[in-house]
This record gives C-alpha cells, structure tokens and sequence, in this order.
C-alpha cells in the first residue's frame, strides 16, 4: 500500500505517478490521505490499480477513469467519474451534481445520496445510488443503467434515450418522453445482478423501471410541448 | 464568476474566530474569483437609538475626521469614525435614512456599503488574501458572515461592482451565478424610487429582496417572491441581523455546500472552503434543494 | 389580360423568401432547419480595404522578400504548444455532419500544408487522426465519443461553449444522416433525430469551466494546449472570462459561421458578425494585457486571403475556415445538377447539408454519394486553396510594407460604411472618423 499525503504534496504530483504508472506496474494499492475538497484527484487513470482517497474531495474525482477502482471515503463534488469508461468508482458517503456524466462504461456506486443530474448524459455505464438522487437525473440518458434505491427528484429521465433507469422509492415526477415501463425476468435478474456488484442489498422486485416512451425520435409537431 | 462563503455560528464560545474562519473559507475560493473579494460581518451592535455605517473612498488620504464632525454637526448628534485602509465605519446616534440622506447631499464621492446596528461590510478588488488583510478580517470577532470572491462576468471589475450588495438595514446578498432579466428589473425598481450604483445584476437582486421586505414580506417570503420574479441562474446567500439564508434557482447548475454541525452552520460554493472548520470531519453535509428558501437564525 | 410587369411590386418586408417561408410553416408546422452560415448581408470584411504602400510605406518585393506566416498556438500553459506554418486553420466539423472522405481530405490537406484539423461534435475517427498531423479535439456539451484516449493523442484540446451559426443551441444531426457507424460513435439509436444539449453536463460558467479546464490538463499532464470556443455574442466578456478561466486560446466565431444543421431563426438571428467580434475580443485581451500571450483565432465567414490578413490586422493571431474548406471540397459546384434539383435546390443556393443528400459528397453518409469525393482529390483541392489564400493573405501583407503576416495592425485599415467603421473601430475612408470613439 502506497501512502500518498496531499498535505505534503500536490494534487499534480499525485496524478503524475498515477499515469507514470507503466502496464506491468506492482504498484497496484494507493491510499490517499488529506484531500480536503480538491478536484480532479486520480483523474484520467488507465491502469487496473486500487486507489482509496480518505476524506472528501472536490470536482471530477477520478474523471475519465479506465480500468482502475477509486473509492472515495467521504463525499465527492460535481461530476464524479466523468466520462468513465471502464472500471468502477464508489462513493461512501453523498455525491454532488451530475455523477457520472457522459460516462461510457464500468461502474459507478454511490453509497449514500447523489445531488442533480446523476446520470446525465449518461453513455454506457451501470450507477448505483444506496440512496436518493436529486432533480434532473437520468437527463438525456442514452445507453446504460441507473439503480435508484431511494427516491428520485423531479424530472427523472427528461429526454431519455435507450438507457434503463429502475427505482425503488418515489419518483417526484418524470421528464420529458420518460414513462413508467413493464419490468419483466430479464429486468430483476439484471438488477440483482447490479445490486450484488455494487454490494448494496436490496429486492428487486421492490423497483419500478422507467424508460424512453420514444415520442421524441423524430421531430414532430404534435411533441413541439415537450420542446 | 464567484465563489460564495457563509459562517453561522450557534456556539457562542467560537465568536471570537468568526474572522478567522472566514478568512480561511473566502480564500478558498480565490480561483472562482481573483478579481475581488467582499465579507459582511455581524459583530459590535450599536445602541438602540444608535445605527453604523460602512462607507468607502479610494484616495488612501481621504479626510473622514471632516465627514464626522459635518455629519454630527449636522445631526446634531454623537458621531464616531473608526478608519480601516479604504473604508470607515462610522457610527451615528441618529436614524440610518437620516444618515444616509445627509451623506448623500453633502458627500456625494462617498459609497454606502452598508449600514445597520450590526453589520459591516468590507468589499475592495484584489485577491481574497489581500482583501482580507487590508481589512483585519481574521481579528473579528461575530456571530455570522457571509463573504463573497468575483470573476466579473457582464460588468466591470471596480470596488463597487464587488459583493456583498447592500439595500436594507443589516441585510446584504452574495450572489454566484447570472442573472438574465436583471435590466428589465431594473428599471422597475428605479421607478418604484429604488436608486442604483452599479450596473450589476446583483445589485438588482439586492435591491428587489429589499423592495420586497420593504412591502412588509418576511424574509421567506421574499426569497420564493424572487423565485417568480428573478430569471436565470443563481444561488444567493444573504446576511441577516438574525443571521443567513440561501436560495438557489430551480434548475440548480450553480454549485452549493452546506455544512452543519452542533457549534456552526456554513455554506460555500465549493466544499474545500468548509474543509479546514472545526470538526467538518462529523459534519452534516448537504446541497441545498432548488427553489427551497434555506435560512438560520440566532434564536 | 396580360400582367405589366412593371406594375409588380415586390416587398421588402414579405419577399419571395419570406413569403415561401411562410407558406411552409403552415405546411409543415415545425421551424425550417437547415445547414451553412447567414445567408442575408451583414456588415463584414468585405466593408473594410488596406492602406497598401505610398510615399511614406514601402512596400516589400513578392518572393525575395520575406513575408512569413508562422503562428505558435497555446504558448500559456501547454508543455507542448502548436506551431503551425499558415495562420490559418481548418474549425471543428463532425463526422455525422461530414462524411469520412471529407474528413479524411481535410485532415491531408492540412497535413501538406502545415495546418491544424479539428473534430467535431461525434468524437475523432481514425481516418482524420491518421490523416491530419495536428488535429484539434472538441470537447462539447453533447460528449459524443468523448473519451481519454483520443483527448491524449490529440494535439490540442478545444473546449466549445458554443460556435457562431447557433450561440445558446446544441448540436443537431437529422435521422438519415445517423448511421450505424456514426450512431455507433454517439451511442445513439440508428435513425433517430439527434436531440443534443446546449449546456455542457458537468459545468456551468467560467468559475466552474476553470475547474474543468484543470481537470482536462490534469488527465493529460498539462501537456496540450487547451482552447476555449465561443459563439460571438457578449464577446468582450466571454473573452476576458476564457482568459481568466484558464484558457491557452479563445477561438471567437462570428454569426456568419456555419453548421450542417440548425434552425434557421439560430443562424440569421442569434449571434453578432464576425466584424465587431474581432475587435471586441481583442480589446479583452489587452485590457488584461494577454494579446499574443493568450492566441485568438477568428472564424465567421472567412472565405479569402484578404478576410484572414484583415481579421490579423484586427489583432488575431489566425482564421479557421470551415464553410469555405467544404466549397473548396465542391460544395455548391455546378455538377451532378440533376442532384441539386432532387433535393429542391440549385449549385450556387444550397444549403443542404441537413439532409444527408449532398450531392458532391461532402456532408452525407451515402455511400454512392461520398464516393464521388476522393480524399485525394478533395485534399488537393484544398491544399490549394490554402495556398491561395496564403498568397493572398502574404502579397496585401507585404503590399503594407510586412515582413511577417503578425505585424499587419488595424491603422493598415479603413472602412467603406460607418456601421464597418464603428463596427471594427477603424476610420471611414479619407477621415478620421471612428463612430462612437471620437468627435468629429
């Protein structure tokens, strides 16, 4: 385990040596300690290695991440694994705003509440949230999956595309071409699966899935409200 | 274009590092804005028929001893003038309208930051870190603070144009954001008699909260007023003689940060302003809803 | 009875375009949506002439003498700033908007001459990394494609706030033209109509776009000149705001600019012309004293060598061309007639690009269409027509006397009209007048 104090260094030098790192690396366990709200902590890693950051930190925490698993003991500012593509971030504690924007792949766990706009733009990738998210989420999602355990804030899934969003508490309202749809087998086992991966229990015959009523796909002028 | 700072204190035992903390949280902000920086503090209430007021002047040289003994002499009344770099505060036993109306007349060169029986406001351009030494902000000692750091976005960067706006007795605004309709208000409030310094949007929020305090709206009420009336993207937190509120529009894209803990309530644009208070290690920390009125007060 | 034609009287106000517009939105019901730049006439550079050798400015001699071109981009903050060998650069334009063979054209083209590409809203394909050797990669509010690999074998990295044909409007892409390689680099269903976001998803504001342009710097090591787009419209702030947000480069693209799709009220109604947006971001740099420490790069309708040597002397440090690089490709080329006509239009009038159906080959997915643009002959093309442009750019730099492109100055200009006068702080022909600066 290789101890990394941000009191004594920077955020800069940090994330040098986390990109230094070369393919065969064995430096492969990282702790982080004193982040005090910085941003862009463990951005852009490439290498499947195991970063723990202790304490809260600030925007884009492990933005861009590829292959490698952050875990942020705290709560974590705007934008956590952004644009992910692979690999998996957990939060422990509260996210902020738009987690997991535009993320590709891998998967993202918040353990406690996500603030708006968790999942916006969302491109491929599964997120995990133990508890609520906040206004706007699942906004213009286009691929992937959003496990909500707790509630939704308003406008869940406004302008939705192909992705899946499932939620087991209360939907304060739904977005634009965003309806309730029939949950069927291949839903729960999926959920289960998502649930067992992020470690995080719940039943997932408790959730509702929500989806692209598909109004929107072309421009018509019958849909110019939803404009 | 900003970044914005509040400090609530609930445990008596900490007032006399109520400066210092917010030193600490309005630096923390200096990349959201390196243009200039403002605090308001609540601290040192005058007597009951007794008011303060902050006024500004840039010339280093400035005769304030002269304004004071002009403005007793006019008021007929016990004046006080305490000298800090640029600003003074100046305290008045006599009503603040009757002041502020005699300032006015006979020195037209001075700027009214605020004024009150508990507030003061210290507001100039330069960085955090400068502003708060040229001021002795990490001596005082209070109950609250709201502070606010500029990136001038669609006016220009002059002491005037930096937060926190003032437009009614102890009360002031920080606002981070940008507001779209704030020309139109404008002008609405020039003719319900509201005077303007700045061509600020957030003077125009200011002055409209006041406007709505002013017809006898309470605090709450006149934040979800601004819901309706102010268009754009704002998160607003305002000083109080009783203590602050925050308001954030209701699409929310502007950042907030509360924190609570037994001994403190404090708000930042960014967490890393709330990371260096006292045991914010077991705080509460949330983000305040969209269009929800948030305030604290010392009951 | 027969009309006298001398009796018709056209209107101003209700012309045959609008009139026709009109007649189709009953028709249609939704807002007409279409490609290219503002169509109707706007004070430009064509308003503004050189003050060319005389008495007191000599001249230097055509091709002896040197009149050089360079231009160092991203000198600020990047590690490894862009030096490129013509202040002129090819502005961001998708793949989905154009064709492969166009981008791949481009990116050759560019390559040859010493120039820089750039990558739209779809993300970066193989074929234009490969092709072009500095190529410029967008970061917008959609993120199509956006990933960390292509932001690290980019040379440059251009965060878009927004472009000039549709300031405050997102990317549009029509159904035909979402294939399934393009809806597979967008992650988007085939077929559909792209609906894109204005306002990027994790930032809002140049407090927060200056913690996003530290985040991109941090995932590539400061390495890559980072570049701040904006649709001209509050230019002198937006410029000041770039700088201070921490940008390398702010690129300024005036109204005229233009899109492969976007309502038409977007293009002709919503921006300012490229003329004062120069000007404008200009002053913001010097009243922050960062003019040349931070590089503007001017786009907006520029089709010349003499529009790229007036926006230098203006004080920018390069032009990007996009709708004129797609003429140079053959847009609009009196060919393939019978094709112009299937899709309701004529060579010389086309605006097209939205539908797909470009007859030459640039702006569609069609295979037997892209096919009739080789990316050899399309880089050949444009190779020239950026060395015209060089030429011409160099022989009125050299006619003010200018050993190097950068030391053309705004008192090299005067203007025709006084709204080209006001509008780029230059003197109206034969006085002193600048409306609005000075009393005369």
């Amino acid at each position: 385990m290789i101890t990394f104090d941000l009191a004594e260094a920077s955020v800069r030098d940090l994330n040098q040596r986390l990109h230094d790192l070369p393919e065969d690396t064995n430096e492969r366990a990282w702790r982080v300690l004193n982040p005090k709200g910085a941003h862009a902590l463990a951005a852009g890693l490439e290498r499947p290695i195991e970063v723990l950051i202790e304490g809260h930190v600030g925007y884009y925490c492990a933005g861009m991440n590829k292959e490698a698993t952050v875990i942020i003991d705290g709560h974590c500012g705007v934008g956590v694994a952004e644009n992910m593509m692979s690999g998996e971030v957990r939060v422990k504690g509260n996210a902020s705003q738009s987690a997991g924007a535009s993320a590709h792949g891998g998967l993202l766990v918040i353990e406690g509440d996500a603030s708006a706009r968790c999942g916006i733009s969302m491109k491929g990738v599964d997120i995990v949230v133990g508890g609520s998210v906040g206004h706007m989420s699942g906004f213009m999602a286009q691929t992937g999956t959003l496990v909500v355990c707790g509630d939704a804030g308003q406008s869940l899934g406004d302008s939705i595309y192909e992705a899946k969003i499932f939620v087991q508490g209360k939907v304060e309202s739904l977005g634009a071409d965003c309806v309730e749809k029939k949950i069927g087998e291949h839903h729960l086992a999926k959920l289960s699966r998502l649930l067992a991966r992020a470690g995080i229990k719940a039943d997932p015959r408790n959730f509702r899935r929500y989806g692209s009523a598909r109004k929107l796909y072309n421009f018509h002028i019958d849909h110019a409200d939803a404009y | 274009m900003c970044g914005i700072v509040g400090l609530f204190l609930k445990n008596p035992a900490m007032r006399a590092q109520l400066g210092q903390h917010l030193s600490v949280m309005l630096i923390g902000m200096t990349e959201r804005g390196p243009d200039s920086a403002g605090i308001a503090v609540y601290h040192r209430p005058t007597g009951a028929s007794q008011c303060k007021l902050t006024l500004f002047h840039a010339d280093p040289h400035y005769h304030w001893r002269q304004v004071g003994g002009g403005l007793g002499e006019g008021l007929a009344c016990e004046v006080d003038i305490e000298i800090k770099a640029n600003h003074a505060v100046v305290t008045v036993a006599a009503d603040e309208a009757a002041a502020r109306r005699w300032l006015k007349e006979n020195h037209p060169e001075l700027r009214v930051m605020g004024y009150g029986q508990l507030m003061e406001v210290y507001k100039d351009m330069g960085l955090p870190a400068e502003v708060v030494d040229k001021y002795g902000v990490r001596s005082m000692e209070g109950s609250h603070a709201i502070g606010h750091t500029r990136m001038a976005t669609e006016s220009a960067v002059t002491t005037e144009h930096s937060h926190p706006f003032t437009a009614a007795p102890d009360m002031c605004l920080v606002h981070n954001g940008s507001l779209s309709n704030h020309n139109n208000l404008r002008k609405w409030l020039r003719r319900r008699g509201h005077e303007f310094e700045t061509d600020n949007d957030s003077e125009v929020a200011a002055r409209y909260f006041a406007h709505r305090l002013g017809e006898g709206a309470s605090l709450p009420e006149a934040l979800e007023a601004g819901l309706a009336d102010l268009d754009g993207f704002y998160t607003f937190t305002m000083g109080t003689r009783d203590g602050f509120a925050v308001l954030r529009d209701g699409i929310a894209c502007k950042p907030a940060v509360l924190a609570e803990t037994d001994d403190w309530v404090a708000m930042a644009s960014e967490f890393r302003s709330l990371a260096n208070l006292p045991g914010v290690e077991d705080a509460t920390i949330w983000e305040p809803k969209p269009a929800v009125v948030y305030t604290w007060s010392l009951q | 009875m027969t009309v006298d034609p001398r009796a018709l009287r056209p209107s101003a106000a209700f012309s045959q375009q609008v009139l026709a517009e009109i007649h189709r939105a009953a028709d249609q019901g939704l807002y007409e949506i279409r490609g290219f730049g503002t169509k109707r006439k706007l004070p430009s550079f064509d308003d503004l002439v050189f003050l060319g050798a005389s008495v007191s400015r000599y001249p230097l001699e055509g091709y002896r003498e040197k009149c050089a071109t360079d231009v160092w981009l991203g000198t600020r903050f990047a590690k490894n700033p862009i030096h490129l060998k013509i202040p002129i650069t090819i502005a961001g334009m998708s793949f989905g908007a154009l064709g492969a063979n166009a981008k791949e054209a481009i990116g050759r083209a560019c390559t040859e001459i010493g120039t820089s590409s750039t990558t739209g809203d779809g993300g970066m394909t193989e074929e234009e990394r490969r092709s072009s050797k500095t190529l410029v990669y967008q970061v917008l509010p959609s993120r199509y494609g956006l990933n960390p690999d292509d932001l690290r074998r980019a040379d440059a990295i251009e965060v878009v706030v927004g472009q000039g044909a549709k300031p405050g409007g997102g990317g549009m892409l029509l159904g035909m033209k979402i294939t399934e390689r393009v809806a597979k680099m967008r992650d988007l269903p085939v077929g559909i109509d792209q609906r894109s976001a204005c306002r990027h998803p994790d930032w809002t504001g140049p407090d927060d776009l200056t913690i996003k342009i530290q985040e991109i710097r941090e995932i590539t090591n400061w390495e890559k000149p980072i570049y701040v787009k904006v649709g001209a419209t509050r230019t002198r702030y937006d410029v000041a705001l770039a700088v201070k947000a921490g940008a390398d480069v702010v690129v300024v693209d005036g109204m005229q600019g233009g899109t492969a799709a976007t309502q038409d009220v977007f293009i002709e109604h919503v921006g300012i012309p490229t003329l004062p947006a120069v000007r404008l971001a200009v002053e913001a740099l010097q009243e922050l004293d960062m003019h040349r420490k931070v590089q503007l790069i001017v786009s907006g309708g520029i089709r010349s060598g003499a529009d790229a040597g007036k926006a230098l002397a203006l004080g920018a440090d390069a032009v990007s061309i996009g709708s004129a690089a797609m003429v140079a490709l053959g847009c609009n080329k009196p060919v393939h007639v019978e094709d112009y006509h299937k899709i309701g239009t004529e060579p010389g009038y086309c605006h097209h690009c939205h539908t797909g159906l470009c007859p030459v080959g640039v702006t569609t997915q069609v295979p037997e269409l892209q096919a009739r643009l080789h990316p050899e002959q399309g880089a050949h093309w444009l190779r020239n027509y950026l060395s015209v442009m060089t030429l011409e750019l160099q022989t009125v730099a050299r006619a003010c006397g200018k050993s190097h492109v950068h030391n053309l100055e705004p008192d090299d200009l005067v203007a025709l009209t006084v709204e080209a006068a006001a509008m780029a702080g230059v003197p109206l022909a034969g006085t002193n007048w600048i409306p609005g600066r000075n009393n005369y």
